[in-house]
Order: C-alpha cells, then structure tokens, then sequence
C-alpha cells in the first residue's frame, strides 16, 4: 500500500499509527515502525562504531609487562666501586645505586629520582646522591634534601658474598 | 596558440580561472606593523624545509633502539651530504617553532583573533601544540643520552596530571618506561600522525585567512591603510624572506651543525648539565624553583596544572577579548601578553645562564 502525505488524511487512526504517526498526539513521534527503525540504525551505528573504536583504543595502550619480581640481584664485583664512589645497576629492569661512602660502608638505593624519573648519581664532592636533570639532592639513606624531589629515594639491603655485592629489597 | 589550448582545457575542468581570481583578491595591508605579517608565511616556508628533508632522512632512518642511533651516525657521517640535510632539519625546526612564537604574540599584541577570526586562533593554537608534539617526538629519534631523559622527564610530566595522566604516560611510551617501544611509537607521531594531522589544521587556518582576508590592528581602524596585493607584490616580498631563511638554514647547518651525542643507556646516570630544548626552558626553569611540596600537593603537579591551564586559556582568548570598543579589556590584555613574554623570556634566560 502506498501511503504518502495527504492520502491518509482521510484515513482512520489505525493507518496513521501504521505511518508512524502518534494517533492520539499527531505531533509526537507515535511508538511506530518509523522509531523502530530509527532505534534500530541507531544502535547498529554505536555498536558498529565500537567495535571499531574498541579495539583501536586497546590495541593503542600497551600491554602489561610483568613486573620483574627479582627480590635479590648481584649488583657488583666490591673491586667495581671504590670509596667514595657510586655505581648504576640493573635492579630488575629498573636501575639501582651503590654507593661506597668515605668510611667504606656500603649503600644501594633505587636510582629513579621521585621527582621525574631522571637516573641519579653520586657525587664524590658533596658526598650526596645528585639529579642532575632538576638539581634534586638526597642524602646517603636517600632522604630527600633538597631541589624538587618530593619524597626518598626507596633503599635496599645490601650484604657481601665474597666479592659480589649482593642487594636485595629489604 | 598551443599553450591557451591547454589553458582553456585546464580550465574547463579545474575552474582555474576561479581560483585566480579569488587569489588576486588577497591584500595586505600596508602599516607601521606591517612587519609581522611575514612570520605566519616564514613558519608555513619553514616546515615545508622540515617535509623536504623530513622525506629525505626517512630513506635512511631505522626506527629502533639497536638501530636509531646508528643510522643517524650513519647519515651525518658516511652519506653525502647527510650532515648537511640533518643539521638543516634540527635547525629549520628550531627556527619554525621561534617564528611560529613570534607569529603567535605578533597576532596576540595586534589583536587579529577578533570577530570573525577566532577559528583562525583556535587553528594556530593546534598548530602551536602539534609543532610542539613534532619537537618533543623528533628528539627522541636520533636516541641519545639528552633526548632519552629529555624524553623520561617529558612523558614523566604527562603521567603527573590527575586521573587521566598514568593512561597517557603508557600510551606515550608504549609501556612503563622508555624503551625501544617508545621510540617506535613517536617516530609513528612524527612521520605520519602529526603531519596529517598538520596538513589539515594549516589547510584551515590558510583558507581562513584567505577567507577573512589580512587584519588590520584596531588602533589602525578608521584610518586610510594603504594595501599592496598578496600576488605577486607581496609573496615575492615573502620569497626574498625565504631565500634568505634558506641562507641562514645553510649557514647554521655547516657553522654549528647539530650534535649527535652519545648513544641513549637506560642504565646510565642522567648527564650533569642536561636542559631540555630551548622552547621547553621556561617550563624547566619553573620546575626546577618550584618547592617539593606546595601544601598538601607535590610541587611539580602544580607546576604542571598551571601550565596545562594556561595553555586551555589560549584556546579562549577570542572569546574573552573580542570587542575593539573595551579598550579595558585591550589594556588587561596586554599586560597580560607583556607579562606572559617576560616570564618566559626571562625564565630562558635564566634557564641557559644555570
């Protein structure tokens, strides 16, 4: 049947509620075929357009890498770092610190600054732990001191084992 | 005549009469600030040099961490003329991006965002940042010491901001740090996101311009300017300033060609004396006074809040300003831009002198 405008004017209220008009408001949109396709284009294009969407935002964000959980590494032959020096090691896939003080003790912190992430490094002249990205200080317990830095660098316990120097978290 | 029997054929079908006639409408006014209408021309020249040699370093590059380093070595050292288009590159975008400041404050003191400009604004403040994306991405590439904490504190800086930032720094760095999966996805901004993405912001922003034709400052209005016609009296004036950019661009390139430096290690203290390029400076030299904490906040995430805003506060400017008549408003303005100028002037300053 072929229902255009102005041939279902003469039409009862059961042709007008199956053009899709409202019977009793013809002014509002009625609960008809018309809504029903409309709903139906509508939710095809927001399911089809996420399923596109989806798996572009997805494959965008990088997949979780395991944490390396290494409690315990040898960070370095006691021969590597004289007194009053320091030396950069691999702390699972994060770098650490040693550090011989001038009394000879021995020190290991993470060697991630807290303030942006910058690899610190010791200083033998003022005997602190240095950013050089920021100017962030710390002491040898690796509390912060001063430039931006807002908290301590984390520290680690450290044991010999003949010539290795062993760190672990403690 | 051959050549008018191809024209009219051209013509016929690419309506290029039209066009002509559309383009010799174009005139720029001629005033005391006349000056400043150069510097949105030298910046589109300038990145045009960066498509040029950008193509021509993409024969050689190799986007990984074994690799990047090397291949530019390889290209500064053993291919011909490699020193030169490399240094031209690093140097050409150092020099777009200063223009495209100059440009930028020139638009803001002479007031060209007013009704109906403040699309053309909003375009060139997108342009203000993909330039910017294009920088902090290009440094990375050659994968040196400076650049990989360079890099580290830049993305570092994206994951500070609130709630949204931990998700950003990961995508920025494909992972948890830099690594080689960072360098690979910033060579994929630099040479295929941010160009496309460039291409269609300065389509729009020239179309505008070209819709709305050149603005005379408002301090000018109601006065007689005189005008010159954009073609070709004009760009011509334009290409002795780009003949001239070419000169300074070979100049620099073989006086100070750009620096290599040593090979990026993620297990390697971060150098002493490190800076960040010249135009991040004023944001360093920020954060490096900021105190550790302000409040009950860490200091950098403040820093950083206050920069990100003040960059959204860009984007509004047409809208807050925008009626000649305030002449209140104008003055608010430029002491706004006055300050805003010597803040980051002088942080540079005293960022290159520490």
């Amino acid at each position: 049947m072929v229902l255009s405008g102005w041939e279902g004017e003469s039409m009862g209220d059961i042709s007008r509620e199956r053009r899709g008009e409202n019977p009793v408001y013809p002014d509002r949109p009625g609960t008809s075929r018309r809504r029903f396709l409309d709903y139906l284009l509508g939710t095809t294009a927001t399911a089809t357009l996420g399923a596109i969407v989806y798996p572009i935002f997805k494959f965008m964000s990088p997949p979780q890498v395991i944490e390396s959980t290494e409690n315990s590494v040898v960070a370095a032959k006691l021969s590597e770092v004289p007194v009053n020096t320091g030396k950069i090691f691999k702390f699972g896939n994060k770098p650490g610190i040693i550090v011989r003080t001038s009394a000879g003790e021995l020190k290991a912190l993470s060697a991630v600054c807290t303030h942006l992430e910058c690899i610190v490094q010791y200083r033998p002249d003022t005997k602190q732990i240095w950013c050089a990205c920021h100017n962030g200080q710390y002491n040898l317990s690796g509390k912060n001191i001063g430039g931006p830095p807002p908290r301590p660098l984390e520290e680690f316990k450290v044991n010999t084992r003949g010539d290795d120097i062993v760190v672990s978290r403690s | 005549m051959k050549l008018d029997a191809v024209t009219s054929w051209l013509d016929e079908r690419l309506s290029i009469s039209t066009l002509a006639k559309l383009a010799s409408k174009k005139e720029v006014p001629l005033h005391r600030h006349s000056i400043w209408y150069y510097f949105g021309g030298m910046t589109l020249f300038l990145f045009s040099v960066q498509v040029v040699t950008g193509i021509l370093l993409l024969l050689y590059y190799r986007p990984s961490s074994e690799n990047a380093f090397e291949s530019v070595q390889f290209i500064v050292t053993e291919v011909k003329f490699g020193w030169l288009i490399r240094s031209i590159h690093s140097w050409s975008a150092n020099l777009m991006i200063a223009t495209l400041f100059i440009h930028m404050f020139s638009v803001f003191f002479l007031r060209a965002y007013y009704p109906p400009r403040e699309i053309t604004w909003i375009s060139g403040v997108f342009l203000l940042f993909v330039v910017i994306c294009f920088g902090f991405s290009g440094y990375l590439l050659p994968w040196n010491k400076l650049a990989f904490f360079a890099t580290k504190v830049g993305t570092e800086i994206a994951g500070v901001v609130p709630i949204v930032g931990r998700p950003m720094l990961r995508f920025l760095r494909g992972g948890d740090d830099v690594t080689g999966a960072t360098l690979t996805r910033f060579f994929g901004f630099h040479v295929a996101v941010l160009p496309a993405t460039a291409t269609v912001l300065i389509a729009i922003h020239v179309l505008l311009v070209q819709l709305h034709g050149m603005s005379v400052p408002p301090n000018l209005l109601g006065q007689p300017v005189k005008k010159m016609k954009f073609i070709p009296n004009f760009l011509l004036r334009d290409l002795i300033g780009w003949i001239l950019a070419i000169g300074v661009l070979a100049a620099l390139a073989a006086l100070f060609p750009w620096e290599l430096g040593e090979k990026a290690d993620a297990f390697a203290p971060a150098p002493a004396g490190i800076k960040p390029e010249w135009y991040f400076l004023f944001m360093f030299q920020t954060l490096k006074y900021l105190p550790a904490k302000i409040w009950k906040f860490d200091g950098e995430v403040i820093g950083i809040m206050a920069f990100n805003f003040t960059a959204v506060l860009l984007f509004v400017v047409p809208f807050v300003d925008r009626s000649p008549e305030n002449r209140r408003r104008r003055l608010i303005f430029n002491v706004i831009g006055v300050l805003a100028l010597l803040y980051i002037l002088g942080m540079t300053i005293v960022g290159y002198l520490t």
